[in-house]
């Protein structure tokens, strides 16, 4: 019942969104998009504790991935989904190969590396890729054979709220799993696991493959929502404001990347629109306000506030 | 003959200015052990304090730049009591969270007092122009960023090799907790190193505007580029930063003359390398 009890209030919620917000649901979605790819970041970070600043190395690829399948070889959304999921596993796979056995800033730089790189590749073949145009030309087929992507976006949106979904219950069994169990304890300590015979760089290699297949799916998403792959996939500040939203709501539980992705995007988005010039300013109070009174993220609030009113008692 | 010379001295002198923004850094990094984003924020506002005395204020070149500077030494006594000390003891991620929220503050500040334009500084005619040396010229600034870069390390040299702060510096390093057990404050050294850190990076962005040019994004846009330094010259080390700052800033200079169209992927490659070779960074420990 308490696994059960937060999926029907998501759901609930995501239901009530598309009835309160009917000209919102472009940054419904969006926002949507986001908190999968939190998620990604939640599994590799907040589970395993592989510190990193290069999330978008995952998104991106697997944006460009599911575009081009899009363009050139077959438009339904399903398989698209499936090449972004591969396209960015694979490159988590292969970079993780020299990333899993740095630690603290040097991995954090190396993160940043792999993504700027990639970005520069895909610049530079630009005849493929769009370069700083973008790609642009991505028609969707319908999704399942059934339901056309309409202008205003409602099967967008309820696209990605069920992939949502699905990633969140696949996450929520991977770290409940004895895998999972070994990517916390690897996070606790490394020497620990490796003394009781976990292979702790394979371990940390699989859950770095498998948060970028989510990745991916929320880069592939993204690229079949907008019909449009830009650079930015690639962005440093795409990954730091994941790093951001996920620190933000709590990490490790899953639920916090929910959490912060929510909070976050809403409160640039209503910030950005009341003052276009000053919103920064809420955006640095929100996030030390957090850090600052709240260590544990959003998803501690209750607890904390329960801390205070027990000292005031 | 003529190009490899331009290159090594614009290289260096841009090497120079990356060492003076970088070297607080890896210091207070070394030192804290905080992940602090916020730093290139203290060379943003040395550059913005300067360009509002020289413009709103019509002081010279020089005694805006030394304005500028103490205004940031003094900035940063307060943010380091305030908004650093809490963060000392949090894990990696809450710090990256805190100070990137500084760094959002900082950015909106600027943007807020002087505009989200170029915030230009003016050099004076004696540094601006160009100088003869007789077989070839060269331009004036790059040989004053260059005797400030000299100038800069051989001071920090003898301040940490020589003096008795140097000697508690040196040891709050080693290791926190042995020091202040030895009668060492350590909270003042704290302080007063990430307030010469600071300044040293105030004097970095004013002597570099012209390589990396002021304005409210200035933080978040170099960011990657300092911890680079940082991280390719080891934590804590001022000799990594000084090798790693040149080294960066003459490869990435001749990657510019030399493909153009490579764009900034040969930076990252070589910093992939560099660190693959040596994870701990040139001088770091493990």
């Amino acid at each position: 019942m308490r696994q059960i009890l937060p999926f029907a209030v998501l759901a609930a919620v995501a239901v009530a969104a598309f009835y309160i917000f009917p000209y919102n649901l472009a940054f419904l979605t969006r926002m949507t998009i986001m908190m999968i790819f939190v998620l990604s970041l939640d599994l590799v970070q907040g589970v395993a504790g592989i510190a990193t600043l290069g999330q978008a190395a995952m998104y991106g690829t697997g944006a460009y991935a599911a575009g081009l399948f899009a363009i050139h070889v077959w438009p339904d959304p399903l398989a698209g989904l499936a090449v972004g999921a591969v396209a960015g596993a694979a490159i988590a796979f292969v970079s993780g190969l020299f990333l899993m056995r740095a630690h603290g800033l040097t991995l954090l730089m190396l993160t940043i590396a792999v993504a700027e790189v990639l970005q520069e590749v895909a610049n530079k073949f630009s005849d493929i890729t769009g370069g700083t145009d973008g790609l642009g030309g991505i028609r969707m087929a319908r999704l399942l054979g059934v339901w056309k992507f309409d202008f205003v976006g409602q099967t967008g949106y309820i696209y990605a709220v069920c992939v949502l979904f699905v990633v969140m219950v696949l996450l929520k069994v991977v770290i409940g799993s004895p895998f999972g169990l070994a990517l916390r304890g690897i996070q606790d300590s490394q020497a620990r696991m490796r003394a009781i015979g976990t292979p702790v760089t394979r371990r940390l290699l699989a859950s770095y493959g498998l948060g970028g297949a989510v990745a991916g799916v929320a880069g592939a998403l993204a690229a079949q929502s907008t019909q449009l792959v830009s650079l930015g996939v690639y962005s440093f500040q795409l990954s730091a404001e994941a790093v951001i939203m996920l620190i933000l709501g709590g990490t490790g539980r899953l639920w916090g990347a929910l959490i912060g992705a929510a909070v976050f995007m809403t409160v640039h988005e209503v910030a950005a629109s009341v003052d276009p010039f000053n919103w920064l300013f809420v955006i640095g109070a929100l996030v030390l306000a957090v850090v600052y009174a709240v260590p544990q993220g959003l998803m501690g609030l209750p607890a904390e506030v329960k801390r205070w009113i027990g000292r005031l008692a | 003959m003529t190009t490899l010379a331009s290159i090594l001295m614009d290289g260096i002198a841009y090497g120079m200015i990356l060492f003076m923004i970088s070297v607080g850094l890896s210091v207070t990094m070394g030192l804290m052990r905080v992940v602090n984003l916020a730093h290139g924020g203290f060379a943003m506002l040395g550059g913005a304090f300067t360009h509002w005395a020289m413009t709103a204020a019509g002081l010279p070149f020089v005694p805006a730049a030394v304005l500028g500077l103490l205004a940031v030494m003094v900035l940063s006594v307060p943010m380091e009591r305030v908004l650093y000390r809490p963060i000392y003891r949090m894990g990696e991620l809450p710090q990256v969270l805190a100070t990137i929220g500084i760094t959002f503050i900082m950015i909106a500040s600027v943007n807020l007092w002087l505009g989200s334009s170029l915030l230009s500084i003016r050099l004076p005619a004696a540094m601006s122009g160009a100088v003869d040396l007789g077989f070839r010229t060269l331009p004036t600034h790059r040989l004053y960023v260059l005797g400030a870069g000299v100038v800069v390390i051989g001071g920090l040299f003898v301040l940490i090799e020589r003096t008795r702060f140097g000697i508690k510096l040196r040891a709050a390093v080693d290791h926190a907790g042995t020091a202040a057990c030895l009668g060492i404050d350590t909270s003042r050294i704290f302080a007063l190193t990430f307030a010469l850190g600071a300044g040293l990076a105030a004097l970095g962005g004013i002597l570099g505007a012209e390589l990396l040019p002021i304005d409210a994004y200035y933080p978040l846009r170099y960011m990657i580029l300092f911890l680079t330094v940082v991280a390719v010259g080891g934590l804590g080390s001022i000799t990594g930063s000084f090798v790693a700052a040149l080294a960066l800033g003459v490869l990435d200079t001749a990657a510019r003359y030399l493909f153009p169209d490579v764009g900034t992927i040969f930076f990252y490659l070589a910093m992939i390398v560099m660190l693959g070779l040596r994870p701990q960074g040139l001088m770091g420990r493990a």
